[in-house]
């Protein structure tokens, strides 16, 4: 399958020692000459489509033998079927262990799961290839050096693991979803493959609510990414949003999942939670239809659950809309002297937004610019910068156009 | 990316008694593993023509006829919504459908609004306004 004998053997030799350094820990599998045989060619399967053998002809045998393989395993039965899928469970936790940095689990998970290149996933998190290769490598190394066993995790470590896993996938997907750093507020790229990874992991996990729940936030989520910025990519704020632009098939997506997340009863964590919030403004045909009480009630149990500045923040929002802005501003003003919160512009910003609700334009004047100035975020300061405008605040000299 | 994979059962036409429970099966474990995979986004079997009927049009007038219809290799018979990362993975996929004789698969590319954001801004505008007026994103 791989033409140059050299390389074959550096693969096989490869995936030899890599299950010298996990057997020690996870134990020997059932099928050793199948594991290996299985990471050798998913590592040929590799090295063929980084190009090293830039042969098309090649990708295509490549192609060809992982399906085989895929139908060989079919033909097996489900025994294998369960073993692939174990092997991918143990594979998403592994890449996703708390040793690692958020940015090394994101990356990882990314180059070992979802299939894309070191350059592709480098200009998505708009870093250097360089760099991205290297923080790669280096998290590999350092789940060496812990002796990350390649394995599941059982009973309550389970949980907090899948919490990290979780996590990653929702970072991924944010990621993709709002840009914090460059003039494009989108790369839809990483919210496709977050999407993908939390589908898959659901399946793996089906009775986990809170994997379904993070699927349903993200499938509603997505819903809105063809109404979320205008033909010149300037940003526009939900309640703005032209909802005929909603992907409905998405949306219906994410009520089913969420319908999957609530039949398995429990407590309803936080993604469940910050789902059925979304949930709220997805069926809610007409901006003015929302149902703001609800939203504010979920909040609630959110920032028991999850208490955080930020979620606070948004509790802010929903109360404003439900109760008035006197009762947003109250929460909002308490949250002045939060740490945390300092340089989040969306502070100032839901503070400007609130004060001019309330007629006073100057205080909103001040919020707005304070916001301005402490998002990195181009077209986001472009769109602050024109609400002072329309409030007719004076510019001051540090604004830029 | 999203691709359409469009089913054409073929010269068996809608005759057929009921599906072979094997084939069926087949079918359900090949949705259950597009399923697993993360890459289905939708999946619909469609009726027998005669529950369904055709709108055809000349000068502006539309006429319709109730089913069933006879020619069996234009009958649909089913579709999935695939996301992908390109035509070679749906390609892939779609060859691994448990395809009887006859059967034939079609690929089709969705298009998407990102299809015409790089367009110059009045092609742009009017693909958007196009997408707000069938309603579709």
């Amino acid at each position: 399958m791989v033409r140059d004998v050299g390389l074959a053997e550096e693969i096989a030799q490869d995936a030899l020692v890599t299950a010298l350094e996990r057997w020690p820990e996870s134990g020997v599998p059932d099928n050793p000459g199948a594991w290996l045989m299985t990471t050798a060619k998913r590592r040929a399967i590799d090295e063929l489509r980084r190009g090293k053998l830039l042969d098309r002809k090649h990708e295509e045998i490549a192609r060809e033998i992982e399906w085989a393989q895929t139908v060989d395993m079919a033909e097996q039965g489900s025994a294998m079927d369960d073993d692939v899928g174990d092997d991918l469970l143990r594979l998403v936790f592994t890449a996703c262990h708390p040793v690692l940095s958020g940015d090394a689990r994101a990356a990882l998970t990314l180059r070992v799961l979802g299939g894309l290149t070191t350059e592709e996933i480098a200009r998505a998190f708009l870093v250097p290839e360089p760099t991205m290769a290297q923080r790669i490598v280096r998290a590999k190394r350092t789940l060496a050096e812990a002796r990350v066993p390649f394995e599941v995790p059982r009973g309550a470590e389970l949980a907090l693991r899948l919490s990290s896993v979780l996590e990653v996938i929702y970072l991924i997907f944010n990621e993709g979803y709002a840009a914090t750093a460059g003039d494009d507020w989108m790369r839809p790229t990483l919210c496709e493959e977050a999407l993908r990874l939390g589908r898959v992991v659901a399946e793996l996990a089906p009775t986990e609510t809170e994997v379904h729940g993070l699927v349903a936030l993200m499938e509603i989520q997505a819903s809105r990414s063809n109404a979320r910025v205008d033909p010149s990519g300037a940003p526009i704020l939900l309640m703005d949003q032209d909802r005929a632009r909603w992907d409905q098939l998405l949306i219906r997506r994410g009520l089913a999942a969420l319908d999957r997340a609530e039949r398995l009863g429990g407590m309803r964590g936080p993604y469940v939670l910050q789902a059925v919030i979304a949930s709220c403004h997805a069926t809610a045909r007409t901006p003015d239809a929302t149902d703001w009480p609800r939203i504010a009630a979920l909040y609630d149990a959110l920032s028991e659950v999850t208490p955080s500045p930020v979620i606070e923040l948004n509790r802010a929002v929903a109360v404003s809309m439900a109760f008035g802005p006197a009762a947003g501003l109250e929460i909002v003003d308490a949250l002045g002297a939060e740490p945390t919160l300092a340089s989040y512009h969306l502070l100032p910003s839901v503070r400007g937004d609130l004060l001019t609700k309330l007629g006073r334009f100057e205080e909103a004047c001040a919020e707005l610019e304070r916001a301005a100035s402490l998002t990195r975020n181009a077209r986001e300061r472009a769109l602050l910068l024109d609400r002072a405008a329309a409030l007719g605040c004076e510019r001051p000299a540090t604004w830029r156009s | 990316m999203r691709f359409m994979m469009i089913m054409y059962p073929g010269a068996k036409g809608e005759g057929a008694a009921l599906p072979d429970p094997k084939a069926m099966a087949r079918m359900m474990k090949y949705n259950e593993e597009l399923t697993k995979a993360g890459v289905v986004l939708a999946l619909d079997g469609l009726q027998p023509t005669a529950k369904g009927a055709r709108v055809r049009f000349r000068a502006g007038k539309p006429t319709v006829t109730d089913g069933p219809f006879t020619e069996a290799k234009e009958i649909v018979g089913g579709y999935w919504m695939l996301q992908v990362k390109s035509k070679e993975e749906a390609v892939e996929w779609a060859r691994r459908c448990p395809g009887a004789d006859d059967e034939m698969i079609e690929l089709r590319q969705v298009f998407e609004m990102s299809d015409f954001t790089n367009a110059p801004p009045e092609v742009a505008a009017a693909a958007a306004a196009i997408g707000e007026k069938i309603g579709r994103s």
